[in-house]
């Protein structure tokens, strides 16, 4: 069948009611924590895959994937009127956005950015469902050399290429990989890193580090940052619609966003984040309005909006096609996933067309409900924004551990008696670790994708030796591979050169930070 | 953020502390890949690899952030507010050692009001009262509509 055929079998999935109402609950909750400060798309995947364990792998993952696009536009609503950024994407929309809402046209600022991003998901996710039969025939043929490579340059790319200290993204990755290595060692059975603890020999659970690094880790820094006085939030004041000249004005920013934020989200070079950036830079550099940037213009609202919605449909290209997450939230989905006993992947395609393409056909129902949701019901999202912090965090760590007991509530620990969830315990010790992350600057997305990516990349690289009898001259010797270390090493030493030369604010500009 | 422009750069303490706890860990998964015991019969590339190069890398990025913290190249941290977070630390030991004897209703209150009392809440036995009515209900929730298992104590016994 043809890409056209699939898609309409697609529809016809999506379509069913159970899908649509997961559809629909995964889009209120993505806008929902997207507005909501402290908690993004990342943690909530996290905090529902236990919850989802006994639902339908299709729906579930068809929510799973509203509460992405759902958490790109609710992000952008805190920026604008709260100026603090709900999720990293969208620290951009925050420059122009709550400049133009302080103006009293917040309206068309929340308009500009929800149909940007209605816009850019459209197209980008179309783009995905043609791309993305094609990387497969091409992927169907990478060998186990091939996918090394290409993890390595994920790895490359999501800790050292961007964010303000190369050194601190590869620390960060680093500590994901150790934490990847303990347990049983899947190829011989043997137990690596576990020191005894029965607890351990499963392994690290990917939602319990990321929980723990989101949920506690962010609620530990916020608490420790108090004092700082409480945000205002800016009311939405006048119409809601845009003038005809904010079309005019928006419409190409929209288009150029999608085609910046697409391939920057497909390509593995990073979180959502990065295309929002040079999206910024490049409306700043064509606009017939300089004057109004950095006082509120419309077009570096609508450009990284739609750059931002682009990137996070292209990052479901390399995690489909490919098993490749390049975003903390593409790795939990990339868990549940796992949970389901699916393996993203080429095979997937030919394996479980029909779950892949009503997941893709979903997305475009998702994006027609969010525009619904987002427009006329923006009031409702802004009230969210008021709600006091003590609640809100303590909310935040009760469905936290909530989240962690359901997935593993065994009471296997035991102190002076007193028997406890060393789950739990876990999520306290990795809050900790991202309290102390965060406090020193280190990145947290490259901590989770160490964790789910390392035992992956550890299986490539064994397999590969293992065919050449451990020669390893294998690994550099087919054409993409090595292709792959270029761009890897251009990755590292581009930025490299452009700090070595004083230019690096750009560079510390595009943190990989959050989701 | 003064980076760059800051002349009065010195040894950063608490990152040299970083730098020695990676180093630590590095030793860590050295030795204990070390006394793994192998089978006679072994693949070329066995288990150990991987764990010895994650050791060395973070060995090199010990030294590499002991040079940063030397250098002082770390970005300016918001001055320290420690109470709070210890509060929040404390409620989560509180509802992990309470969880199995009181319940999740019980426990989870104990967390909530260690929550709000960290961001200026309070009085306690209030927030307390709302943190396991509010836990009580989505323990009933979770446990009985989703079927998630989750520890029961004498307030959720109540319920039959």
């Amino acid at each position: 069948m043809d890409t056209f055929g699939l898609l309409a079998a697609g529809f016809a999935a999506a379509l069913q009611w159970q899908n649509l109402i997961y559809a629909f609950i995964g889009v209120t909750l993505g806008t929902a924590v997207g507005v909501l400060p402290g908690i993004g798309p990342a943690l909530t995947v996290a905090l529902l895959l236990p919850v989802t364990y006994r639902l339908d792998p299709a729906g579930s993952l068809i929510m799973f994937a509203g509460i992405y696009y759902g958490g790109m536009y609710g992000g952008s609503t805190t920026s604008i009127l709260l100026n603090t950024p709900g999720e990293s994407a969208s620290i951009v929309t925050a420059l122009e956005g709550n400049k133009m809402a302080r103006k009293g046209r917040g309206g068309p600022a929340l308009a500009t950015a929800a149909i940007g991003s209605f816009v850019a998901g459209l197209i980008a996710t179309l783009a995905m469902a043609f791309v993305a039969p094609w990387l497969v025939r091409i992927a169907i043929s990478f060998g186990p050399a091939d996918y090394f490579a290409l993890m390595v340059l994920a790895f490359v790319t999501v800790s050292a290429a961007f964010g303000d200290s190369a050194l601190r993204g590869v620390t960060a990755l680093f500590i994901g990989l150790g934490l990847g290595v303990i347990g049983i060692d899947l190829q011989t059975g043997q137990a690596r890193l576990a020191f005894g603890i029965p607890d351990l020999l499963d392994g690290i659970e990917v939602t319990t580090l990321a929980v723990a690094l989101f949920a506690i880790g962010e609620t530990l820094v916020v608490a420790a940052a108090r004092g700082s006085l409480d945000d205002e939030v800016v009311a939405v004041k006048g119409s809601v619609w845009m003038t005809l000249e904010d079309w005019k004005r928006s419409w190409p920013a929209w288009l150029r966003g999608t085609l910046i934020g697409f391939p920057i989200g497909a390509m593995p070079a990073g979180g959502a984040e990065i295309g929002t950036f040079f999206s910024y830079a490049a409306e700043r550099r064509l606009t017939k309005h300089p004057e109004e940037f950095g006082n509120g213009a419309i077009e570096g609202v609508a450009g990284p909006e739609a750059a931002n919605n682009a990137s996070a449909a292209g990052t479901l290209m390399p995690l489909l096609t490919l098993g490749l997450p390049t975003t903390a939230t593409a790795a939990i989905m990339l868990a549940g996933f796992q949970q389901f006993g699916l393996q993203p992947g080429p095979l997937l395609f030919t394996n479980n067309a029909p779950l892949v393409w009503a997941l893709i056909a979903s997305l475009l129902v998702a994006n027609f409900m969010l525009l619904v949701l987002n427009l006329p019901l923006i009031g409702l999202w802004v009230r969210l924004l008021t709600v006091p912090k003590p609640w809100l965090y303590a909310g935040i760590l009760l469905f936290a551990t909530l989240g962690t007991l359901g997935a593993n509530g065994a009471m296997s620990g035991n102190l002076f008696g007193i028997r406890f969830s060393f789950e739990l315990m876990m999520l306290l010790g990795f809050g900790i670790l991202g309290f102390v992350l965060r406090r020193f600057g280190y990145p947290i997305a490259p901590v989770v994708i160490g964790l789910i990516l390392g035992p992956l990349s550890e299986q490539q690289l064994r397999r590969a030796l293992a065919i050449s009898q451990g020669d390893p001259l294998v690994l550099i010797q087919s054409p993409l591979a090595i292709s792959l270390y270029v761009i890897a090493a251009a990755a590292v030493l581009i930025p490299l050169w452009f700090r070595l030369r004083g230019k690096g604010e750009v560079f510390s500009q595009l943190a990989a930070d959050e989701d | 953020m003064t980076t760059g422009s800051n002349p009065q750069r010195r040894p950063d303490g608490a990152a040299f502390v970083i730098a020695l706890i990676l180093a630590g860990i590095a030793v860590v998964i050295f030795w204990q890949t070390s006394i793994m015991r192998l089978p006679v019969h072994q693949a070329r590339v066995g288990p150990q690899v991987f764990p010895y190069a994650i050791a060395a890398g973070l060995l090199l990025l010990a030294i590499g952030t002991a040079v940063s913290a030397w250098r002082g190249s770390f970005p300016a941290r918001p001055p320290e507010n420690y109470g709070p977070a210890l509060w929040i630390v404390g409620g989560l030991l509180g509802q992990i050692l309470l969880v199995s004897s009181l319940g999740f209703s019980l426990a989870s209150g104990v967390l909530v009001a260690c929550t709000a009392r960290a961001f200026g809440k309070g009085p306690m036995w209030f927030t307390f009262l709302c943190g396991a009515v509010f836990a009580f209900i989505v323990w009933f929730i979770f446990a009985r509509g989703l079927q998630l298992s989750l520890p029961a104590g004498p307030l959720e016994r109540l319920i039959p």
